[in-house]
């Protein structure tokens, strides 16, 4: 079980990065699926080749950052659709990625007959992997990062980008550059995205040119659950909720394959059933007071979409005379019911 | 303070659909004028306001606030120099952030954010001073989220937030249509009097030619993406809604004769 939570915790990172799009942009990043394995395979090859772990670490972290800008570019500057401009990075990074590894994969165990240096080798050489000790270190880093993150979303440009995405033809009258906001956004929930898969690959001791794929599903239900549970009234909580949510996910996971309720090839199906019930919930309105009434948190407590008009506490007031202006149209929301490809061959992350 | 010179503006040209929104429109605002911007269903007000503001491109002519040419600076680098209400109540603010959060954004308008905080102390104290102003209770529930208020509230907190940080130009596109006519009534005097209060320069569109008329020192009406009379205060207090239409009907039948001319 210390296993899971800490896959729980490793994950939390991308699952962060998944929140900073799709809750604060409202940006459909399926990057995701690719900036992991990107994150992991620098930091693989270059701990291969006798780099220093910590800054090999910090190099997948910039490199996920980089996918992030790829994506943001496409979308920003040659206006290409999210879904659509993060789908292109997605696949395009795929190539680069085997560039990157100079192969399939890259073994982080034992090179010349020597264990390989890594973040783990100290704990893996006490013994203490999967035990409280190392849960213990990888939420204080999980736990860092959600109080960076709290912090920086309440920041002027924290503010910004939060805007960018609740309003953005608001935030445009406020003189918020959204395309610069974005970008930025984006460069930093694909570096989470990148340290997740830097500190994966060396927690099981290889980077795969696969290891990414479908964990945008991951990253969504882990969103989606954190925030069922911890609600979205509050900042703090609902980034708390996203590292709560990825450990409970694994959990589910490790009982129901531990309880032989399902097999781990099942867990794409159920994450992905799982994020189609949350969005569903999330856009209606009738289940969404439902869920509402029946959780212990009372309001807000099941994500409501990022534009949410029936908010408001009193029904329109007066006819709203249609006008053509373009400025008026409401933010759209980025379809997420389409789930990242899923390949049935890939076991579950390793 | 705003001058206009020649500026057109034309959907889809060149097509079946070609719309000329804006033709040579010319007009100057003294600082301190407030104009209000009258026209049937149409006649490029919105077009106007959103070609000043940036939301749209013009196809040609200048536009200078304040002195500066921004005719081909984007909307977000001109926010420095103008605000704007519209007039979806739900467009000038975002709904999941809270009231401080929003009008933290509203006084950053237009500088570089950085990581300094949204909300300090000293800023929390001068948005509750702000609020006060609007006496709807709003100072006392800072930290509610903007899409909890009702769309009067929303729309006067999207007025405060125009407004208090005395913008060059303020720009009202019938921002108390979807108003219920007690609460547009409120928000038309909450508009007077920040505009009178921190003496702005203020264009602001309505349908509703007697408000039109009382509120302000100049009128401007508009009709088929032009300019078709222009009232200073004194022909303004001499008018009648009635003489308004007048004006209106004639207008139109001399443009009517001049396309069956030409
Ligand atoms: N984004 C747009 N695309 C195409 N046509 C537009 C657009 N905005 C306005 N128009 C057209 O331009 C003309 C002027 O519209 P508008 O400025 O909204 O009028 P008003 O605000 O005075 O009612 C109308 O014929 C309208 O259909
Ligand atoms: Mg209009």
């Amino acid at each position: 079980m210390q296993n899971a939570i800490e896959q729980g915790l490793i994950f939390a990172l991308l699952a962060l990065g998944v929140f900073l799009t799709y809750r604060i942009l409202n940006f459909a990043d399926l990057t995701v699926d690719s900036s992991f394995t990107t994150g992991g395979g620098t930091a693989a090859i270059l701990i291969y080749n006798g780099a220093d772990p910590y800054l090999a670490t910090a190099a997948g972290c910039a490199a996920g950052a980089l996918a992030g800008l790829i994506t943001g570019l496409l979308h920003t500057k040659l206006r290409i659709d999210p879904l659509l401009a993060s789908i292109l990075t997605m696949l395009a990074l795929y190539s680069v990625n085997l560039r990157i590894m100079g192969g399939p994969n890259v073994g982080l165990n034992l090179r010349d007959g020597q264990p390989v240096e890594t973040i783990f080798l100290p704990l893996k050489q006490a013994k203490l992997m999967a035990s409280w000790q190392a849960v213990g270190i990888l939420a204080a880093v999980a736990l860092a990062l959600t109080v960076v993150i709290v912090w920086f979303l309440a920041t002027n440009f924290g503010l910004a980008a939060q805007a960018t995405g609740d309003n953005p033809q608001m935030a445009v009258a406020g003189g918020i550059s959204t395309d610069f906001t974005k970008i930025v956004t984006l460069m930093i929930s694909n570096g989470l995205v990148g340290l997740s898969g830097a500190v994966y690959a060396q927690f099981q001791g290889f980077a795969d040119v696969g290891m990414g794929i479908g964990l945008i599903l991951v990253g969504l239900a882990s969103v989606i659950v954190g925030n069922a549970i911890l609600g979205t009234r509050y900042m703090a909580l609902a980034v708390l909720g996203v590292v709560v949510g990825s450990v409970v996910y694994r959990l589910v996971l490790y009982y129901a394959i531990y309880w032989e309720i399902a097999a781990a090839g099942d867990m794409r199906l159920i994450s992905a059933v799982l994020v189609v019930i949350a969005l569903v919930i999330s856009q209606s309105e009738r289940l969404r007071g439902w869920a509402a009434r029946i959780s212990p948190f009372r309001s807000a407590t099941i994500p409501e979409p990022l534009t949410a008009p029936e908010l408001r506490a009193e029904p329109a007031e007066g006819p709203t005379p249609a006008d053509p202006t373009p400025a008026d149209p409401a933010p759209a929301r980025p379809a997420l019911v389409r789930p990242a490809p899923a390949d049935p061959d890939q076991g579950e992350e390793g | 303070m705003l001058k206009l010179v020649g500026v057109s503006k034309t959907f889809f040209p060149g097509t079946a659909n070609e719309r000329r929104a804006l033709r040579q429109v010319a007009l100057e605002l003294a600082e301190g004028d407030f104009a209000t911007v009258i026209g049937s269903n149409g006649a490029g007000k919105s077009t106007l306001l959103n070609v000043i503001a940036g939301s749209l491109a013009t196809d040609g002519g200048a536009i200078m606030i304040d002195g500066r040419d921004v005719t081909k600076l984007p909307a977000n680098r001109r926010a420095g120099l103008l605000a704007r209400v519209f007039q979806d109540p739900q467009a000038g603010t975002a709904p999941h952030l809270t009231i401080e959060q929003n009008m933290s954004i509203a006084l950053t308008r237009g500088r570089r954010r950085g990581l300094g905080p949204g909300v300090g102390r000293r800023r929390r104290a001068e948005f509750r001073e702000q609020l006060a102003v609007l006496g709807l209770g709003l100072e006392n529930r800072l930290k509610t989220r903007v899409g909890m208020l009702s769309g009067g509230q929303r729309q006067a907190l999207s007025l405060l937030m125009a407004s208090f940080t005395r913008p060059k130009l303020l720009l009202l596109d019938e921002h108390t249509a979807a108003l219920d006519p007690a609460r547009a009534e409120l928000v038309t005097a909450l508009t007077e009097k920040v505009v009178a209060d921190s003496q702005l320069t203020a264009l602001m569109v309505t349908h509703n030619m007697a408000q039109a008329l009382r509120v302000g020192n100049r009128l401007v009406m508009m009709h088929e993406g032009e300019i078709i009379l222009e009232l200073c205060a004194d022909q303004k207090r001499r008018t009648t809604v009635a003489d308004l239409m007048d004006r209106f009907t004639s207008v139109k039948g001399q443009m009517a004769d001049r396309s069956l001319l030409s």
